[in-house]
């Protein structure tokens, strides 16, 4: 039985620098998830605090800004690694070994 | 409302929409004729549709239905949940997208043995696969029938089996394929229709006295004062509204902990006057909302007609006649409530639930036209009440702002239940909670409770951060798209997606607790409740996107699961030879299988709580696979023993260790919460905090004693 994908794939370049950065952004927002679990059980009271943002508490601005932050991360990591894959590749492409 | 009106509107809008799948289905069936395309829908979804899908795959019943009821009567509580589902994302994206898509072909065995070849992995991790689908199923096909018992009035049975015949025959037909373009379709018009409701629910605002868009007259709960005359709390005669009402019975409901008194409630007699209408219905009515007692007609008829001024009992109900009025005497139920200078008695409502089956509701027999009250509502806003607290359109923000402040204060649902006699009784009242107790943490979760209480609150936060990327039915979604790259963009297609979902659901939640909607016996429904609210084509619209929902879902989970057993076990632990077709035949019969088993378990299951089970599959998910996939891609000791002993050990850690929580005692052993805590031998809950961690270790110690055997991986797929 062999073990190739399901679909024919290219090469797929900055495979090391995308995990890095990954793991990176991982750990980035672990932090953040285990702050909000921490003031959660910690001082709960806090979440009720309200905040000058929109008039919410601390417990939406940081509840939606969990949700918004896990997205920007998203976009950032995408782009980084866009960027990454297009510069191996171009480099690939030109003989100046694209390969990380 | 006409019920069946609404019924024929939704059953309409239903079959229109699985009338369109279905064809969809047949339609790409006819081109999915290879194990890839069955599987994996040929590798060739454009990353956004795969994107969506995910959404469609990853919003179940337990995100649409459960998280919207929670938050409905747990306020913030029930928003940790949208918070931990999607911070799983972030592992998948972050740590296990592109790697799972660079090492697997149609499975995540594939994945985990594609450096071992070892049978062992096969078996481990086919039967986990099948283990997390078939528990994610369960809560699913639950949900089929929670969903079709009071839209269509079928029974919980029927709305498993049907959803159970039309996802098999998806499956059978298309494979992943379709159901790659059923989860778009309902991620889509999940998220779309969502946005629409949350849009009328701020255009309507806030109001104290709401009325369902004039379709449902506004409820005031009575409250009258109380005195202690001896042992009895009763109507203050000084009240004026005291005369009406004769005490009956009285009950203190114990802290089970303590043994201290918690509540009082107390049961008054009351006399309501009947009218007969021309259609020759008998009704009472109860401050301007109309019961009526049609099941009565011919005996109060009867009554009517030869009844003097003496009390008669028929059918359990006494009546009265003074002059030419008829009274109905009944029995309501009040909760009594210590206020700065005084007691006053607060009126709840009551369900009566009889050893032969009767049921009475609010004293009176339960019928069509007597029901139990939506609950929910506000008592204040921003320090006001009736008609000068509306506020008319809000803004998003404004709407959450307004709702946080210490002087919002919102009646939550509270069920008491206790027996007298033969007799079950639930009583449903409202706890007045202000803005700032609602609007955080601590309503459900006891973030403020024993150090036992916060670890058992942050073991289920991380199974809901780790469980996601280990799910069996998200990771068979990164076979679907072309490349690493595509499958890193789908994932962040999914986190946009489901991110701005679960911030609608607290909207939706609030919306429905505000608006009055939710259900008092069980809070799944809020969201369709709450579109009813305000039309009855949003409301056919929601329900039939909730039950594609659960549709979706579980098509997913059964070519999970049928991936399985015809690729990993019949194909590659058993070594049958089959072709292409054969492989394909092999699934589809997996699917049938797998899909009967669901449809069996959703029958016996019935009444079990959702949200418990889902939890139940995200930890068993994120003790049996998540440890195997982090350490293969990260670390190079990692050894085939190892995986296979971590999965096992997750397996059975997770599992044994929901087996004997307190949750399980309480539900099987039929005995209170405390006494199911002393009773469980490890008081916990949620077993992540434990089982996540040993699974991991277990893969530690074991692959450094095998080390030396020969199916060491070179080097790990994330340093290549």
């Amino acid at each position: 039985m062999l073990h190739e994908p399901a679909a024919p794939q290219g090469k797929d370049y900055g495979q090391k620098y995308k995990t890095r950065l990954g793991v990176w952004m991982f750990l980035l927002y672990g932090i953040v998830y285990g702050g909000f679990m921490a003031i959660n059980l910690a001082q709960p009271k806090l979440m009720a605090e309200r905040t000058p943002v929109f008039g919410l508490n601390v417990a939406g601005v940081y509840g939606f800004g969990l949700i918004v932050f896990a997205l920007l991360l998203a976009l950032v990591y995408n782009v980084m690694c866009t960027r990454r894959e297009r510069q191996l590749r171009q480099a690939d492409e030109q003989g100046q070994g694209g390969e990380e | 409302m006409i019920l069946a009106e609404v019924a024929f509107m939704a059953v309409a809008v239903f079959a229109l929409f699985v009338a369109f799948v279905l064809g969809l289905s047949f339609y790409l069936g006819r081109r999915a004729k290879s194990a890839s395309g069955s599987f994996a829908a040929g590798g060739q979804i454009p990353w956004g549709v795969n994107g969506i899908s995910f959404a469609g795959d990853y919003l179940s019943a337990a995100s649409f239905l459960g998280i919207c009821g929670m938050i409905a009567v747990a306020g913030y509580d029930g928003f940790l949940y949208s918070i931990g589902y999607l911070a799983g994302w972030i592992v998948a994206l972050f740590v296990v997208a592109e790697p799972m898509k660079r090492l697997g072909k149609y499975t995540f065995t594939d994945a985990l043995d594609s450096q071992f070849n070892s049978r062992g992995i096969q078996f481990a991790a086919a039967l986990s696969t099948l283990i997390v689908s078939v528990f994610y199923l369960i809560p699913q096909m639950v949900g089929a029938g929670v969903l079709v018992t009071p839209l269509l009035g079928l029974p919980h049975a029927v709305g498993v089996i049907m959803v159970g015949a039309i996802v098999i025959f998806i499956v059978a037909t298309a494979g992943m394929a379709s159901t790659t373009w059923v989860q778009f379709l309902k991620g889509t018009l999940l998220i779309v229709f969502s946005l629409v409701l949350v849009i009328v629910v701020c255009v309507q605002g806030l109001s104290t006295e709401p009325d369902q868009a004039g379709t449902v007259a506004h409820y005031s709960y009575r409250m009258l004062d109380a005195k202690q005359a001896g042992e009895e709390l009763v109507p203050d005669p000084a009240d004026p509204q005291a005369a009406d009402f004769v005490h009956l019975d009285q009950k203190d409901i114990l802290n089970p902990k303590t043994g201290d008194v918690d509540m009082t409630v107390v049961k008054l007699q009351e006399l309501l006057p009947l009218t007969h209408t021309e259609e020759g219905y008998w009704q009472v009515t109860v401050k301007g909302t109309v019961e009526r007692l049609g099941a009565y007609e011919d005996s109060l008829d009867k009554l009517a007609a030869r009844t003097g001024d003496a009390t008669k009992d028929i059918m359990e109900l006494s009546f009265i006649k003074r002059g030419d009025q008829l009274f109905v005497s009944t029995a309501t139920w009040w909760v009594a409530r210590k206020t700065e200078d005084k007691t006053v008695l607060i009126e709840a409502q009551s369900l009566r639930e009889e050893e032969d089956g009767g049921k009475w509701v609010n004293g009176l027999p339960a019928s069509d036209e007597n029901q139990l009250r939506q609950v929910g509502g506000l008592q204040q806003i921003a320090g006001k009440s009736g008609q000068e607290a509306s506020t008319g359109a809000v803004g998003p923000f404004e709407f959450l702002s307004t709702l946080s402040r210490e002087d919002t204060v919102f009646d939550i649902p509270k069920t008491v239940e206790f027996s007298i006699g033969e007799n079950h009784i639930s009583l449903f009242y409202a706890k007045p909670t202000p803005g700032t107790k609602v609007m955080r943490p601590g309503m459900k979760f006891k973030v403020e409770g024993s150090a036992l209480e916060k670890l058992d609150f942050a073991s289920l936060m991380l199974a809901l951060f780790l469980g996601t990327a280990a799910l069996p039915h998200i990771l068979i979604r990164y076979y679907t798209v072309p490349s690493p790259a595509a499958a890193r963009k789908s994932t962040i297609v999914a986190i946009a997606s489901i991110g701005f979902f679960y911030v609608l659901t607290m909207y939706l939640g609030l919306g429905s607790l505000v608006n009055e909607v939710v259900n008092p016996t069980s809070n799944n429904m809020s969201a369709p409740l709450l579109a009813r609210g305000f039309s009855t084509l949003l409301f056919a619209i929601i329900s039939a996107i909730a039950f594609a929902t659960v549709l979706g879902t579980v098509s997913g989970l059964i070519v999970a699961a049928s991936g399985a057993v015809a690729h990993d076990l019949m194909d590659r632990f058993f070594s049958l030879k089959m072709n292409e077709k054969q492989k394909v035949y092999a699934g589809k019969l997996a699917a049938f299988t797998v899909g009967l088993i669901a449809i069996i378990l959703g029958i016996v299951f019935e009444g079990m709580n959702v949200a418990f089970l889902v939890g139940w599959a995200f930890a068993v998910a994120a003790s049996a696979n998540l440890p195997a996939i982090i350490m293969l891609l990260f670390w190079k000791k990692t050894t085939g023993k190892g995986i296979v002993a971590s999965i096992a050990v997750g397996i059975i850690s997770a599992v044994g260790l929901i087996l004997i929580s307190p949750s399980m005692y309480a539900k099987y052993y039929a005995v209170s919460r405390e006494q199911a805590v002393e009773l469980a031998p490890i008081p916990f809950d949620n077993p992540g905090l434990i089982s996540i961690p040993l699974s991991f270790l277990t893969l530690v110690i074991v692959s450094l004693l095998t080390q030396k055997t020969a199916e060491k991986p070179k080097e790990t797929v994330a340093a290549d």
